[in-house]
């Protein structure tokens, strides 16, 4: 059985992992290809992507055509299980009514948490993404660099398969040769969409996406990736060998069965439990972390969702890799003694300096994609091209500071709810044979663009534990408070105007055009986007930081945090690749201290 | 349309939806397809956090159809107007749209509770609007009598003040049938979508879409 009852939990463990998604996935890999002993807890269920993913099951044979409902929130075949914006049973509160003011917390309670829905966009950070503060005076620097954490972009891109081509552009940084995986061929709408914006200067590049297009060679990378450790590098070519390369069907949010596309529970845990190292138990909500006489972390209390009883585990490590929100509220609720305002929160930052990504989009009819022959636009499963910020050289002039990158598609994509609906306004109402012609005709016409943009961390954006709520276990829960900065509303802005003008300029129709830009621009609400990071930034001080740049707290050495809490700024790129890199340079780090005798 | 957006829940909408679910009407029996129903307020709680996702699924599998006899014959009748049979293609009809939309309506969802009263009020509209104009219910009409009345609520902007709820009911109900029609076999094929099959690679547009797009 790959996940054991909490009966069958071991008296100790070198380290326990609070988390299995790509922070937990990626140092429960790290740690037990090394060979330490590692107990990994998990919120949700047990999750098998090779049995439970619907491949190939079309919008007609799923309840209301496929349709996100308030259980389903991004769709029936999506991949999430037992999560979505509301958790049945664990609520989240906000310190004000007004929307503006309110962050949104998706949660998937699953093995594999919400790497086994997501985007797949792998985008590394760049020089520049690090050194923020140097470079404009806001926000913070990381206290580390792009060349220290580049060798970790390696081993991540290497492990998990990232396809993408070295393009040399600014502040969107290269993989060295061999690492990354051809792109797909970029699909009608893309190549269309790409004359016409680079004709207004907008780059168009491959997205680099965490799919395989062709099978990793399982010969070369275990051994680039595991130098010196036979063991290592024998269990990692048997996973490898075990994920077959794209078909080219199937969207990627429904998870992939043939583990082309990285999930952790494809690509970090079959390894990680093929060393024998790695015990797993599911439905374990764990409420805080213990401290002993030292004042020394020594394991954590969970709740056995199945039975509700409370249950422990003990270990040398332990290690918060339950999302950036999640790991907050666990520090903040492990109160005690010595840390009456939470654990490692000597500095008060603890739920400080919360981050998304700043998101606006528009979309637009393109009259040059009509009666185009009829052709296969499945592809990746996600977007092969995108645009990297590119007006660096410009930033005195735009009125705010930092960027976002553009994700833009369209295309003949599997039809599903609304296909074919809401065509009045192009064909005075059609009905009979006439409303089919037009379907046709509109069919794979429509593009879509959205900016995912830079958030500076701010004061006005946090959170905390509400003084009354408690979630169905009995936990108090976090209650969140939210802010833009003008500059994030002026950059969304930005990316309004920029869509606008790159659909016209393709000879499109503007679609919602009518809200005018002397209104709020259409920004995302707080956690929208789904990239939250933050709430124990990491640092050079411990009087103005929660952990250093091991992601070890600064109170508490043998307590690490690898998710993307200790994220000090949020770069346009997508987190996920970064929380990975972080997170496999934080659990070397547990390596060289326990070897070394100080954990 | 295949754009992408967030879809969010309001969660005063969701509490609101909670009160009305839980105080509604139990519905006895399951039923697949053209059985009647009684056409009161959807019963059931929705298919939960955790439904399978790899099997097939039939409309009144999940929560029991509410569709009378009576506007069933006129729904059914609406969708083969809408997307009539042509050639070898079926009809919406043919191919059971209707059920799709009962399973729609008869949805204990927001958004769905939300589309019920103008379906059920809009199929009850256009019976009468049939017996004013011709004498018999909508399902009774010739192809043509059916045109003269969809020629005046098809288009919202256009129809007559007092036909404005009836070319509200329209759109909706003709979002519906697409949305029904669009996602079977026949209707994939019918709009020109190929795909959803495994391929050995992705080569990119054929020469003769780029050539049309002036990309060749």
């Amino acid at each position: 059985m790959p996940v054991i009852s909490p009966g069958e939990v071991k008296a100790t463990y070198d380290v326990i992992v609070v988390g299995s998604g790509a922070a937990g996935g990626q140092t429960a890999y790290t740690l037990t290809m090394e060979g330490a002993k590692v107990l990994m807890l998990e919120a949700g269920r047990y999750y098998d992507p090779v049995t439970e993913t619907p491949m190939f099951q079309t919008n007609g044979q799923a309840p209301l055509r496929g349709s996100g409902t308030p259980d389903k929130p991004f769709g029936f075949h999506d991949a999430t299980v037992d999560g979505g914006w509301q958790v049945p049973g664990e609520p989240y509160t906000q310190s004000s009514d007004d929307p503006e003011k309110q962050f949104e917390w998706w949660r998937a309670r699953m093995l594999g948490g919400r790497t086994n829905h997501w985007g797949r966009i792998s985008l590394r950070n760049g020089p520049y993404d690090f050194k923020p503060r140097s470079r404009d005076g806001l926000g913070f620097d990381w206290p580390f660099g792009y060349d220290d954490i580049a060798p970790y972009y390696d081993k991540v891109e290497m492990l998990i398969g990232v396809y993408g081509n070295n393009d040399g552009f600014e502040n969107t940084p290269d993989s060295p040769a061999g690492i990354l995986q051809p792109p797909p061929a970029a699909r009608a709408s893309e190549q269309y969409a790409a004359k016409h914006m680079r004709a207004l200067g907008v780059p168009v590049l491959a997205i680099h996406r965490a799919v395989l297009t062709q099978r990793q060679d399982p010969e070369i990378l275990p051994k680039k990736i595991h130098p010196h450790n036979p063991k290592a590098q024998r269990v990692l070519a048997k996973a490898m060998s075990e994920r077959a390369a794209c078909f080219w069907a199937t969207p990627c949010g429904r998870g992939c069965a043939i583990r082309a596309n990285y999930q952790s529970t494809t690509v970090h845990l079959p390894p990680a439990l093929g060393t024998g190292n790695l015990d797993i138990v599911a439905n374990a909500m764990v409420r805080e972390v213990t401290l002993d006489a030292k004042g020394r972390a020594d394991g954590v209390v969970y709740i056995d969702k199945k039975t509700g009883t409370e249950c422990r585990a003990k270990a040398r490590v332990v290690v918060l890799a339950a999302s950036g929100m999640e790991t907050v509220r666990i520090l903040l609720n492990s109160k005690s003694a010595s840390f009456p305002q939470g654990l490692a929160n000597s500095s008060g930052l603890v739920g400080r300096y919360i981050m998304d990504t700043v998101g606006a989009s528009r979309s637009g009819q393109i009259p040059a994609l009509e009666g185009l022959p009829p052709h296969n636009e499945d592809g990746a499963g996600g977007g092969h091209v995108y645009s990297p910020w590119w007006l660096y050289k410009e930033a005195e002039k735009l009125g705010f500071a930092r960027g976002y990158h553009i994700e833009f598609g369209g295309g003949r994509g599997m039809p599903g709810m609304w296909t074919g609906a809401g065509l009045e306004r192009f064909t005075r109402g059609s009905y009979g044979r006439k409303l089919k012609e037009d379907a046709r005709r509109y069919f794979g016409t429509f593009m879509y663009y959205a900016g995912r943009g830079e958030m500076i961390p701010n004061e006005g954006s946090f959170c905390e534990l509400d003084p009354v709520v408690k979630d169905k276990y009995g936990i108090p829960v976090l209650r969140f408070t939210w802010q833009w900065s003008e500059h994030e509303l002026r950059q969304a802005r930005h990316m309004e105007t920029t869509f606008d003008a790159i659909i016209e300029a393709m000879g499109g129709k503007v679609l919602g055009k009518e809200r005018k830009y002397s209104d709020r621009p259409g920004i995302s609400k707080g956690g929208e986007i789904i990239h939250e990071v933050g709430g124990a930034i990491m640092g050079t001080d411990p009087r103005k930081s929660v952990t250093n740049q091991w992601c070890q707290t600064w109170d508490v050495p043998n307590l690490y945090l690898t998710d993307g809490a200790p994220f000090v700024g949020n770069a346009d790129k997508n987190p996920t690749l970064t929380i990975m890199a972080l997170a496999w340079r934080a659990s070397d780090h547990i390596l060289e201290e326990m070897k070394k005798g100080s954990l | 349309m295949n754009l992408p957006n967030t879809p969010r829940l309001d969660r005063r909408t969701a509490l609101k939806w909670l009160l009305t679910a839980t105080a509604a009407v139990a519905i006895a029996d399951r039923r697949l397809f053209a059985a009647p129903g009684t056409a009161t307020t959807p019963a059931g709680k929705g298919y939960g956090t955790d439904p399978a996702l790899n099997k097939e699924y039939q409309p009144g599998e999940l929560w029991p159809l509410t569709m009378t006899d009576a506007q069933r014959r006129t729904a059914t009748a609406l969708c083969a107007v809408i997307i009539p049979a042509e050639g070898t293609v079926p009809s919406a009809a043919d191919l059971h749209v209707q059920d799709f939309i009962d399973e729609w309506i008869s949805s204990p969802y927001p958004d769905q509770v939300n589309d019920r009263k103008t379906i059920i009020d809009g199929l009850a509209w256009i019976d009468e609007e049939s017996r004013k104009r011709f004498g018999k219910d909508f399902a009774s009409l010739e192809v043509k009598e059916a045109g003269v009345i969809c020629d005046d609520i098809c288009h919202l902007p256009d129809a007559r003040p007092e036909l404005k709820q009836g070319a509200k009911f329209f759109a909706k109900f003709r979002d519906l049938t697409t949305s029904g029609f669009y996602t079977t076999p026949e209707g994939m094929k019918d709009i020109g979508y190929v795909g959803n099959m495994p391929l050995p690679e992705f080569k990119g547009p054929p020469r003769e879409v780029l050539a049309k797009l002036g990309l060749a």
